[in-house]
């Protein structure tokens, strides 16, 4: 697709690199005539009105580490899914060694010998680690018994092969991440397992850690598994991986040897298209700061986080899943502690962990999960509407029904909703609207800063569009609006203001005039330090090297203050 | 920092290796030993003030008291052990008490075995109801088993109206096998301990047993795992009615008089054993013997108020402290043992 492959590739090698590299140029791919060892063919998945793979094909071969990138929101995760038996296809078939099954359950992926190492390891916290290796296969003796001295033995021989010294007789509860990932990948050994999924392995690992599952990675791939390696940090596909399979919007869009391919490669293909920015003339002049953070940090989960939001400004956080954006905006809220910094909302400091103090205040909330968090699902639209606001809506203590019921009508109107009826169950309307009842819930009580995270996910195409729109005007109105949002286009069109995290630290800030959607997936997945540190040799990376000195100048400023 | 070089190079027979699992066995044993302490110290304490209490007399009368609660508590603990809960063995213990021996009367000379697998058949076709009910139909166990209480209980009055089955109407061989015994230990307590004894190494040594506790330690786990978790549920809610079943029969051999209030309550009782025995409430660890001991326990704090003559209305409120604090100290020992273990696991595992 790209044809503009460059060296990069290999500086992003040597940049990371640990030992011996196995990658790329040696011609290691598999052979033409192998026949693949697990092949998806235009595999699709719908979970309600929203389709999340389309036409997901993946071919893995003997003795490959194979990369599965794209977006969030782009399908790798269902993707994983269907190869673990947990759901099943609506159409297009999986081949094994070439003949077609069909996967019923996790334990039918486990007997075709297909092992999936979650990205959240899934043990069984009381019981020991090698009951966790072996549930369901315990070796046993006479009359079915376990033989628990040959499970601890075989559990001990697993972890000498993975050079781990673990105990197979202590019970998993406090098991590091790492150690936990060790366990799964013990018990994807134990099971022999010919294809071995990884699903973001290394989110949560230290450097060190990432070698050691490299190391045996490679040892697993010489002894002639697949691998399918899911991975948002670019620099470990090109370090571990041979080929690549890039999926956008839950379409395949390539798959490609990695040799000859750079990570802007991989990022254009991740990102890949084009959206209308928001019009100049919608854009005003901020007006005074709102909320300002100052060196917010919460240990291991966000670090020194400064940050400003001015009245009639948007600010877009962006990052991948699990970079910290929305434990930033829970903290900001008062709903989780924080261990250090301050918020201040228009110069006066907030009360630590007291989401009242934060509506009094005059900041608004809209969560990520607008089920769990955002509605009461089971309480009717005008309820939903007013409960916020019910302070308002009362007199001598009664709410006055009449009162609630105008107040959601008003709101109903102005915001478009779809209903049948206001005292309908709210779990009756569609996604969108249902966001639009979060949101009426919020506006109704007129913040000076609106949080909302991820207002759109699950939302169709015009009811996003008009969720776009409402948070413009409401700028346009002087409310302050810091929006947590994955979709980039989204980002770039709405945002005035781009922050992007990574592992809980702010990486950099763009202006909605300087911002691309590469420049964000290069902050975002940590492609900056080490594109900035290669640009002076290959000269390839300009652009991301201006925003490293767009990142260093943020913070400055947010140190200054 | 050695140790841990030491540990890499040579894992399978390193000393810290052993030391670690002497400290996770330890603290697992814990649970167990902290309840048979309690019990000891129970026991020295009410015999220095009445001797009376530790003679034999009284210990068979103490032993024969706990074998229904004990034989109740291990099926309880097949349930709870997979993070469920069957609040209907209250009701299934009066329901088949009655039925089954109610057939002594209707059909004098039955055999006694067979008015055991009455008993047996009617706690079955409870437990099956419950666990097809939470299994299939998916309804939290709490919710099933607190209508079944009341639903099987009713039949139960229906069945029973202003009757009962009185000690006339049963054999002697019925009424003398809960007195029967072996040298000052009663018979029946020997058969119900070998009954738990073989239930904890079920759930010990088989790979069913470890399922239950993989589903209560993390369901969704359990299900990636491929662990047959409906069919699991299914059967060990069977065996909680079995057992119920069968215990009602010989509550019914131990007290004779049957009406319909047989067994009221006795649900409560039971999972306050079993808690207080070390089973974790939300699943996942503890033991079927620990359970039993729990149940020991209980009926131990109720004959020694008996004993010192002090009103038997505080044994409820020591019953309830003695469920605080075997939930306190649950708690307690969980985090310690995640403190202990996550110290250990970064400095070896890194």
């Amino acid at each position: 697709m790209q044809a503009s492959g460059n060296a990069s590739a290999g500086d992003f090698r040597s940049a990371a690199g640990t030992g011996p590299v196995p990658t790329g140029a040696s011609g290691t791919g598999p052979a033409p005539d192998a026949a693949p060892v697990l092949s998806l063919r235009d595999a699709s998945k719908a979970f309600g009105a929203v389709q999340a793979v389309v036409h997901g094909s993946i071919d893995l071969y003997a003795g490959e580490v194979h990369a599965l990138v794209g977006e969030n929101g782009a399908g790798k995760s269902t993707l994983v899914k269907m190869l673990a038996g947990v759901h099943q296809p609506d159409s297009g078939s999986l081949l094994i060694d070439g003949r077609p099954v069909l996967l019923y359950g996790p334990a039918d992926a486990r007997d075709a010998r297909i092992a999936v190492i979650y990205q959240e390891p899934t043990l069984f916290p009381d019981l020991t680690v090698a009951e966790n290796i072996f549930m369901g296969r315990q070796p046993l003796s006479t009359a079915r018994r376990i033989d628990r001295r040959l499970m601890r033995a075989e559990a001990l021989a697993l972890f000498s092969r993975l050079a781990v010294p673990l105990d197979p007789g202590r019970i998993c509860r406090g098991l590091s991440i790492a150690d936990q990932q060790i366990v799964e990948i013990a018990k994807a050994l134990s099971l022999d397992a010919r294809v071995i999924v990884m699903d973001e392995p290394t989110a949560a690992l230290s450097a060190t850690e990432v070698a050691r599952l490299f190391d045996v990675v490679r040892a697993l791939r010489g002894a002639r598994a697949a691998v399918l390696f899911i991975s948002h940090r670019l620099e470990e596909v090109f370090e571990i991986c041979q080929r690549v399979t890039v999926m956008r919007d839950g379409h395949h869009v390539f798959t490609r040897e990695l040799a000859g391919l750079t990570a802007d490669d991989l990022v254009r293909a991740m990102v890949g298209r084009e959206m209308v920015k928001r019009a100049a003339g919608e854009r005003g002049t901020p007006g005074e700061p709102v909320l300002r953070v100052e060196r917010l940090t919460r240990e291991g989960v966000f670090t020194d986080i400064s940050l400003e939001v001015r009245a009639g400004e948007i600010v877009a956080l962006a990052g991948l899943v699990g970079s910290g954006r929305s434990e930033v905006a829970r903290a900001i809220f008062g709903i989780d502690r924080y261990d250090a910094g301050t918020v201040l909302m228009r110069g006066k400091g907030l009360h630590r962990a007291s989401p009242t103090a934060a509506m009094a205040a005059g900041i608004g909330f809209v969560p990520e999960d607008r089920r769990q968090q955002g509605l009461v699902m089971d309480m009717s639209v005008q309820q939903n509407v007013a409960l916020a606001s019910l302070g308002r809506l009362r007199r001598a203590g009664l709410i006055r029904a009449a009162a609630e019921r105008a107040f959601a009508d008003d709101w109903a109107v102005r915001l478009r909703l779809k209903y049948g009826k206001l005292t309908d169950p709210v779990y009756r309307l569609s996604g969108g609207n249902q966001q639009k009842v979060v949101l009426a819930k919020w506006l109704g009580r007129k913040p000076l800063l609106l949080i909302v995270d991820e207002p759109t996910r699950g939302i169709d195409i015009a009811t996003k569009a008009e969720v776009h729109q409402l948070l413009v005007e409401l700028a346009r109105d002087g409310v302050a609006v810091l929006m947590i949002s994955s979709e980039l286009p989204e980002v770039l069109h709405i945002g005035d203001r781009i922050l992007v995290m990574r592992e809980g630290r702010l990486m950099a800030e763009f202006s909605h005039a300087e911002v691309s959607e590469e420049k964000i997936m290069a902050a975002a997945t940590g492609q900056l330090t080490a594109a900035g540190a290669t640009s002076a040799a290959t000269g390839a990376t300009s652009t991301a090297t201006g925003a490293t000195n767009t990142a260093t100048g943020a913070t400055n400023t947010g140190q200054a203050q | 920092m050695s140790t841990a070089l030491t540990e890499r190079q040579n894992p399978s027979s390193a000393p810290a290796g052993t030391i670690s699992r002497k400290l996770t066995e330890r603290v697992f044993r814990i649970r167990e030993s902290g309840i048979v302490a309690v019990l000891l110290v129970f026991v020295a304490v009410t015999a220095s003030i009445q001797p009376r209490f530790i003679d034999q007399a009284n210990i068979q009368f103490l032993l024969s008291n706990t074998t229904v609660y004990a034989l109740l508590a291990l099926g309880e603990t097949m349930v709870v052990i997979s993070r469920n809960v069957d609040l209907s063995v209250g009701s299934v213990l009066g329901l088949s008490a009655y039925v089954s021996t109610n057939l002594f009367g209707h059909h004098p000379g039955i055999p006694i075995p067979v008015v055991f697998l009455a008993g047996l058949g009617i706690g079955l076709a409870c437990g099956i109801g419950n666990g097809l009910m939470v299994a299939i139909g998916r309804v939290p166990s709490l919710v099933v088993t607190l209508a079944t209480l009341y639903i099987i209980r009713g039949i139960d009055i229906l069945i029973v109206g202003g009757n009962e089955v009185v000690a006339q109407t049963l054999p002697n061989s019925f009424i003398d096998i809960p007195r029967a015994n072996v040298l000052g230990v009663p018979y029946l307590a020997i058969v119900i301990a070998a009954v738990i004894g073989a239930g904890a190494y079920y759930l010990r040594s088989f790979r069913s047993g470890r399922e239950l506790y993989a589903m209560g330690s993390n369901p969704e786990a359990a299900r990636l795992a491929g662990v047959p978790v409906g069919k699991r549920i299914f059967t060990s809610f069977a065996i909680s009615g079995g057992i119920a079943g069968l215990a009602g029969v010989l509550w019914a051999a131990q007290y004779q008089t049957i009406d319909s209030t047989a067994g009221t309550g006795y649900e409560l009782t039971v999972i306050s054993a079993v808690v207080v025995g070390g089973v974790a409430i939300f699943g996942g660890s503890g033991s079927a013997v620990g359970a039993a001991v729990g149940a020991l326990l209980l009926s131990t704090i109720a004959s020694a108020l008996n004993v010192l003559g002090i009103s038997p209305f505080w044994d409820q409120a020591i019953a309830g402290f003695l469920l605080l604090v075997a939930i306190t100290l649950d708690r307690v020992i969980s985090l310690k043992l995640t403190a202990a273990l996550r110290q250990r696991s970064s400095g070896v595992g890194t």
